[in-house]
C-alpha cells in the first residue's frame, strides 16, 4: 500500500491578477519520482515553487487552496518549517560563492545558526556528498570555494546541500537545463538513487528526461493539471488529446 | 572611392587622437595639484609637526596635532553614525525595489547628494548647535554623516542589486529566515562593494570644510571631548591659509599635504579591499 506524502487540493496560484495555476488536485506517493512537464508558461514551475512556499517570495504572488504534507497544510505552516522539510534544487546551480565546498554542504545548518560538533558535520558532509556521487571528486578540495567546481559538479553540490537537511521531499526545477549532456546523465542517474530515501518532484521541459527518470508524470497545460498517471501509460496511451498532442510534438 | 576611404581613415585617426589628447588634459591639473602640494607641504612634515600644537604667531615651529586628532575623531564618529544607517537603508532599497517608501527614499538620497555641503552645515547648526547652545565636534560629525549617507546607500544598493536572485532563493529554500539570508548570504557576498562605498564616503568627507565651519568650529588646543569645539585639518587649512602670517601658511601647506596623503591612502586601500574580498560569483 503506497502512502501519500503530498496532496494538493484545489490549489491556485496567482501573479497579481494573473491566474497561473488553476485548481490543481494531485496526490504524490512517498519515495516516487514524479515528473512535471508541459510547455513554457504552463504553471509547472509555479506549482513546484508553491509546494515549498517559494512562490510567495515574488512580489504580488498569492496562492490559495491546500497542499497537505503528511496531512498538514503547508499554506498554514510557517514557510521556514516547510522549507526545512521540502528541499529544493534550482535551474541554475547556485552554490554560495562565499563558502567552501564543505560549508556549502552544511550551509543549511551553518547559516541557520545550528551548532553541530565537528565530527557530526564531517559525517553529514561525507554522507551527503556520497549520496550525490561527488565525494570522490571533491574529497581533497573541500576547503575550496563552491564556485571552483564545474557546472555539473556545482549542481550536485546543490543537491547535496538540500539532501544534508534530511528533507522528506526534494523539488527540482529543471535541474539539468543549464548542464551539458554528460552532467545531465550523471544527475539523472542520481534520481534513481535518491528516490529510495526521498520523494522527488522534477519539473522538466524535456520529455525524454521525464520518461527516463520518473515513475509518474503530470502534464500541465495553461495552468491546469491535464493528466497525471503512470509514466509508461502517459507516454504510450495518454487519455487527453492535449497530452497526446504535446507528446507527439505538435506543440511545445 | 579610395580617397573617400582614406578620408574616413583619417577622420577615425583624428578622433582617436582627440580622445587621447583630452584624457591627458584631464590628468594634467590633477598632477599639477599633487606635485605642487607635495612640493610645498612635504618639507613641512616631520615628527615635530605631527606631535605638537600650533604655536602663537611669532614663535617658530608648531604642529597640527590638534587638527589631526580632531579630524580622526570627527570622521570616526561620523562613520559610526552613517555606516549602520547607510547600509541598512541600502539593503532595504535593494530588497524592496518597488515600494512607495523605496521610491521616496531613493528620491531623497538623490537630492541629498546634490545639497551643497554648506547647507548641510547650516542644518546641523540649526538642529544641534543652536538648541544645545555650543559648537561641538559631535554636531560636525552629524553634518558629515549626512554627507556620507547618499554615497553609502547608493553603493550598497547597487552592489546588492548585482547579486543574482538565485542566491537569495538558495538561502530561502534552505529554510533561512529573512535576517539570516541578508546577514549571512547577501551582505557577505557583497561585502567588497559595500566596504568600498564606505571608504569612498570617508575619503569624500575628509576634506569637507563648509559643514564644519559652524559646527565643529575649530579649536587651537587639544580637545578630546566631542561635545566641545574641535579643530580639524580642513578647518585649520581654511583659517591659517587666509591669515597674514607665514608660519601659519607653512602649517596650512603641511596640513594640505597630510590630507592629500590621507585621501590617496584611502583610495588605494579601497582598491585593495575590493580586489581581496571580491566574491567570485
Amino acid at each position: 500500500m503506497e502512502s501519500t506524502i503530498i496532496k494538493s487540493i484545489g490549489y491556485n496560484a496567482y501573479f497579481g491578477t494573473n491566474h497561473v495555476v488553476k485548481n490543481v488536485n494531485m496526490e504524490i506517493a512517498r519515495n516516487k519520482a514524479i515528473a512535471v512537464m508541459g510547455p513554457s508558461g504552463c504553471g509547472k514551475t509555479t506549482f513546484l515553487r508553491g509546494i515549498n512556499r517559494m512562490h510567495e517570495l515574488i512580489p504580488d504572488a498569492t496562492a490559495n487552496g491546500q497542499i497537505l504534507l503528511d496531512g498538514e497544510d503547508v499554506l498554514e505552516m510557517h514557510p521556514i518549517f516547510v522549507r526545512l522539510k521540502i528541499g529544493m534544487v534550482f535551474q541554475r546551480p547556485n552554490p554560495f560563492p562565499n563558502l567552501s565546498i564543505y560549508d556549502n554542504v552544511i550551509a543549511g545548518y551553518l547559516l541557520n545558526g545550528i551548532k553541530l560538533p565537528k565530527a557530526e558535520k564531517d559525517i553529514i558532509v561525507e554522507k551527503s556528498l556520497t549520496k550525490v556521487a561527488l565525494w570522490n571528486e571533491v574529497k581533497d578540495s573541500l576547503v575550496k570555494k563552491g564556485s571552483f567546481l564545474s557546472g555539473g559538479q556545482q549542481q550536485r553540490l546543490c543537491i547535496a546541500r538540500a539532501v544534508a537537511m534530511e528533507p522528506e521531499v526534494l523539488l527540482f526545477d529543471e535541474p539539468t537545463s543549464a548542464l551539458d549532456p554528460i552532467s545531465t546523465s550523471t544527475v539523472e542517474e542520481l534520481f534513481h538513487e535518491l528516490k529510495r530515501n526521498y520523494t522527488l518532484i522534477i519539473v522538466t521541459h524535456n520529455m525524454q528526461q521525464a520518461a527516463r527518470v520518473s515513475d509518474l508524470t503530470a502534464f500541465f497545460y495553461m495552468g491546469e493539471l491535464v493528466e497525471y498517471d503512470d509514466t509508461k501509460v502517459m507516454f504510450t496511451n495518454p487519455k487527453d488529446s492535449r497530452t497526446q498532442n504535446y507528446i507527439t510534438g505538435r506543440f511545445s | 572611392m579610395s580617397t573617400l576611404i582614406k578620408y574616413r581613415i583619417g577622420k577615425s585617426f583624428a578622433f582617436k587622437g582627440l580622445i587621447i589628447l583630452l584624457s591627458v588634459a584631464c590628468v594634467v591639473p590633477l598632477l599639477f595639484i599633487l606635485v605642487y602640494i607635495i612640493q610645498a607641504g612635504i618639507t613641512k612634515i616631520n615628527w615635530h609637526f605631527l606631535t605638537n600644537l600650533p604655536k602663537p604667531v611669532g614663535e617658530a615651529g608648531g604642529g597640527v596635532l590638534n587638527a589631526l586628532l580632531g579630524s580622526v575623531i570627527i570622521i570616526t564618529v561620523a562613520s559610526l553614525i552613517a555606516i549602520p544607517f547607510g547600509i541598512f537603508c541600502g539593503i532595504y532599497l535593494s530588497e524592496n525595489k518597488n515600494t512607495k517608501l523605496a521610491y521616496w527614499c531613493r528620491l531623497c538620497v538623490d537630492v541629498l547628494q546634490g545639497v551643497p555641503s554648506i547647507v548641510i552645515g547650516l542644518i546641523a547648526y540649526l538642529w544641534f548647535v543652536k538648541p544645545v547652545g555650543s559648537f561641538s565636534a559631535l554636531s560636525g560629525s552629524i553634518a558629515l554623516a549626512i554627507m556620507m549617507l547618499p554615497i553609502i546607500i547608493r553603493s550598497t544598493e547597487e552592489t546588492l542589486l548585482l547579486l543574482p536572485n538565485s542566491l537569495r532563493e538558495a538561502a530561502f529554500a534552505l529554510g533561512m529566515p529573512f535576517h539570516r539570508v541578508i546577514l549571512k548570504v547577501i551582505v557577505p557576498c557583497g561585502i567588497s562593494g559595500i566596504l568600498s562605498g564606505v571608504m569612498l564616503s570617508v575619503a569624500r568627507i575628509t576634506g569637507e570644510t563648509a559643514p564644519l565651519l559652524f559646527t565643529a568650529f575649530g579649536n587651537n588646543f587639544l580637545e578630546f571631548n566631542i561635545t566641545k569645539p574641535m579643530q580639524s585639518l580642513p578647518l585649520l587649512i581654511f583659517n591659517y591659509a587666509t591669515s597674514p602670517y607665514n608660519e601659519w601658511h607653512d602649517l596650512a601647506w603641511g596640513a594640505s599635504c597630510i590630507l592629500l596623503i590621507w585621501v590617496l591612502l584611502l583610495n588605494i586601500f579601497t582598491k585593495l579591499i575590493t580586489r581581496k574580498w571580491k566574491v567570485q560569483l
